[in-house]
């Protein structure tokens, strides 16, 4: 620029004119491509392509989302590591907390629910303000009972609502309805997930590849589940043979424990996230 | 023009304004006076701020207190010490709430609710940093801005070798992106800035390990790097923007003393905001001192920068109380 020769004043003004205006034009066009890659976030909002279960007390998922303020508090507390934050690659609610219950399900080993107390913005609330209504089918009929502490003078866990419900998707593949037992970790060797068990340990969950089952009948989803009451295997005729099967009850707040022990690949039992009772 | 509102209007956007002739204090016109007659060798001057340049001693301090504060947040997690939990959008501090501004302000106007909690959180924040000088929080928090910094090495080094050059945006558009930000999060009720925010995104990868998002932090590094300097901070964030108007009454500035300057300019080249500084140019300070702007990140770099310490940091009515 400077080795140019000095231009004539009216040409200089142009020039000056020239660059204004492509600065205004380069503007334009940086706010609009901001604003286009951000609105990429609204996919979450606009029902993503994977329904996510979200940590106990989450508010219904549209609220959820526009309350969580994706620093992950809930992430810290919890103490098996069952809650983390989404990527880009998953529906773009990026720092958005979920539970993948299949590779660590929520045990309530933290026993009082603590993600809902590390929650700064009410998006986890044990008790939803009036104007943030929830789905009847997800309130649960009486304070969930933790096996974990019922001998304890406050055996309930406090939680009103239940984060989905525990499904037998797959019946042809449970162990239990073949007759079968199981024998071994009850998700092979390799399998990093923690379990709290309260013969071994009241306060330190464990991997569970380091508690073996030797069993005659599966029931792992049954004894292993958190909270009393919720499922129980049940004996049904089928075909006109007597069989036993795993049962969900009210109860069940959908913590998803069922679905990460479930030793059949994949897993036999499952968690649906954010569905309701009879719903 | 009251001095709150032209630093106002120049951080949304507008042009720094000339004095008028009326508004030049007594003391400054005489300044100006006997330094139209004052002959500089200004390559000595530049020499003399490059040699002062090296001691960098706001640099530092502003690296260690970045990195510490950043650092904390990862080793609280990572060994369960539970000092400083969460991130940079929000966490808590030995129990204690505090939620980003900006990240806060967001959520208010997605979800239209606010609960005890975010309320004390966010005002914590906001008295902290009403009296640490708002954007203060850019430069001496946001960890994008270290890594911003390191890219604007590389973009400044490339520059002088001709392989790339500048291209600047208007200002303005980060008042409208911020307007339409909020907008955005009323209507779709969802903090859509969070979605591309690079502090959010770096700070959680920090804390909780890297995602595939630090591949949209690593576009803008190098859309800055190969296109514009500092693009991301001067131009689009308005996490800077709600910071620098909580620092607008801030009593921590950087301030100017026009009788110690020498007018060489080596304080505007080293400035992410040099629209701030533009009392510097001879003639344009109508006052013999002056508080820098509130789009002034408070980085320290022209305090670093200035031989001849026209450029210091000062707080309010500290010196009258001491």
């Amino acid at each position: 620029m400077n080795t140019e020769k000095p231009t004539p004043p009216p040409k200089l003004v142009n020039k000056r004119k020239l660059e204004d205006r492509r600065r205004f034009l380069r503007s334009i066009i940086l706010g609009a491509a901001m604003l286009g890659i951000s609105t990429v976030g609204y996919i979450p909002v606009a029902n993503a392509w994977k329904t996510r279960m979200r940590p106990p007390g989450a508010l219904e998922e549209e609220d959820f989302l526009s309350s969580c303020i994706k620093c992950g508090q809930c992430v810290q507390v919890c103490p098996v590591q069952a809650i983390k934050l989404d990527d880009l690659d998953q529906g773009f609610g990026i720092g958005v907390p979920y539970i993948d219950s299949r590779s660590q399900a929520c045990d309530f080993s933290c026993d009082a629910v603590q993600c809902i107390l590390a929650c700064p913005t009410g998006s986890l609330a044990y008790k939803k303000p009036a104007f943030l209504p929830t789905r009847s089918e997800m309130v649960m009929a009486n304070p969930p009972i933790l096996l974990a502490k019922e001998k304890d003078p406050e055996p309930t866990l406090n939680l009103k609502e239940r984060t989905g419900l525990a499904v037998l998707v797959k019946p042809e593949i449970c162990l239990a309805r073949q007759g079968k037992g199981f024998k071994g970790a009850a998700r092979g060797h390799e399998f990093k997930g923690t379990l709290r068990f309260m013969e071994v340990d009241r306060w330190k969950p464990i991997p569970l590849r380091d508690h073996p089952f030797e069993l005659e009948l599966c029931d792992l989803c049954v004894r292993t589940c958190p909270i009393k009451g919720a499922i129980s295997l049940e004996s049904v005729e089928e075909n006109g043979v007597m069989i036993k099967t795993p049962v969900v009850h009210e109860p069940c707040v959908g913590c998803g424990v069922c679905e990460m022990v479930c030793p059949t690949e994949p897993a036999a039992i499952v968690v649906e996230a954010r569905k309701g009772w009879g719903a | 023009m009251n001095k709150y509102l032209e630093s106002m209007r120049v951080m949304l956007g507008a042009a720094p304004r000339r004095p008028e002739p009326v508004e030049y204090t007594e003391e400054a016109k005489t300044i100006h006076f006997y330094k139209k007659n004052e002959k500089l060798d200004f390559q000595a001057l530049r020499l003399e701020a490059h040699a002062h340049q090296k001691k960098r001693i706001w640099l530092k301090r502003r690296w260690i207190t970045l990195l510490a504060i950043n650092l904390l947040f990862t080793v609280s997690f990572w060994l369960d010490i539970q000092l400083l939990e969460g991130a940079l959008t929000a966490s808590r501090l030995l129990g204690f709430h505090l939620i980003d501004l900006n990240s806060a302000l967001q959520v208010m106007l997605a979800h239209k609710h606010i609960i005890v909690n975010l309320l004390i959180g966010t005002g914590t924040v906001f008295v902290l940093w009403l009296l640490l000088g708002g954007r203060t929080f850019c430069s001496w928090v946001c960890p994008y801005h270290l890594v911003a910094e390191w890219a604007e090495k590389l973009h400044l080094y490339l520059v002088s070798k001709k392989i790339v050059s500048d291209h600047t945006f208007n200002r303005r558009v980060r008042t409208v992106l911020w307007v339409i930000f909020a907008a955005l999060a009323w209507v779709t009720g969802y903090t859509v800035f969070e979605t591309i925010s690079p502090t959010g995104i770096v700070s959680r990868a920090l804390i909780y390990g890297p995602g595939l998002a630090l591949g949209w932090v690593v576009l803008l590094l190098l859309f800055e790097v190969f296109y514009s300097r500092r693009a991301w901070c001067r131009y689009v964030c308005p996490i800077g923007l709600t910071y620098g108007i909580t620092g607008v009454f801030s009593p921590l500035h950087v301030t100017y003393k026009l009788a110690n300057c020498h007018h060489e300019g080596e304080c505007r080249k080293v400035c992410e905001v040099p629209h701030v500084l533009d009392c510097i140019v001879k003639g344009r300070a109508p006052a013999a001192q002056l508080d820098i702007g509130a789009d002034c990140t408070r980085c320290g770099m022209c305090v670093d920068v200035c031989p001849s310490g026209a450029l210091t940091f000062e707080i309010k009515g500290l010196r009258k109380l001491m």
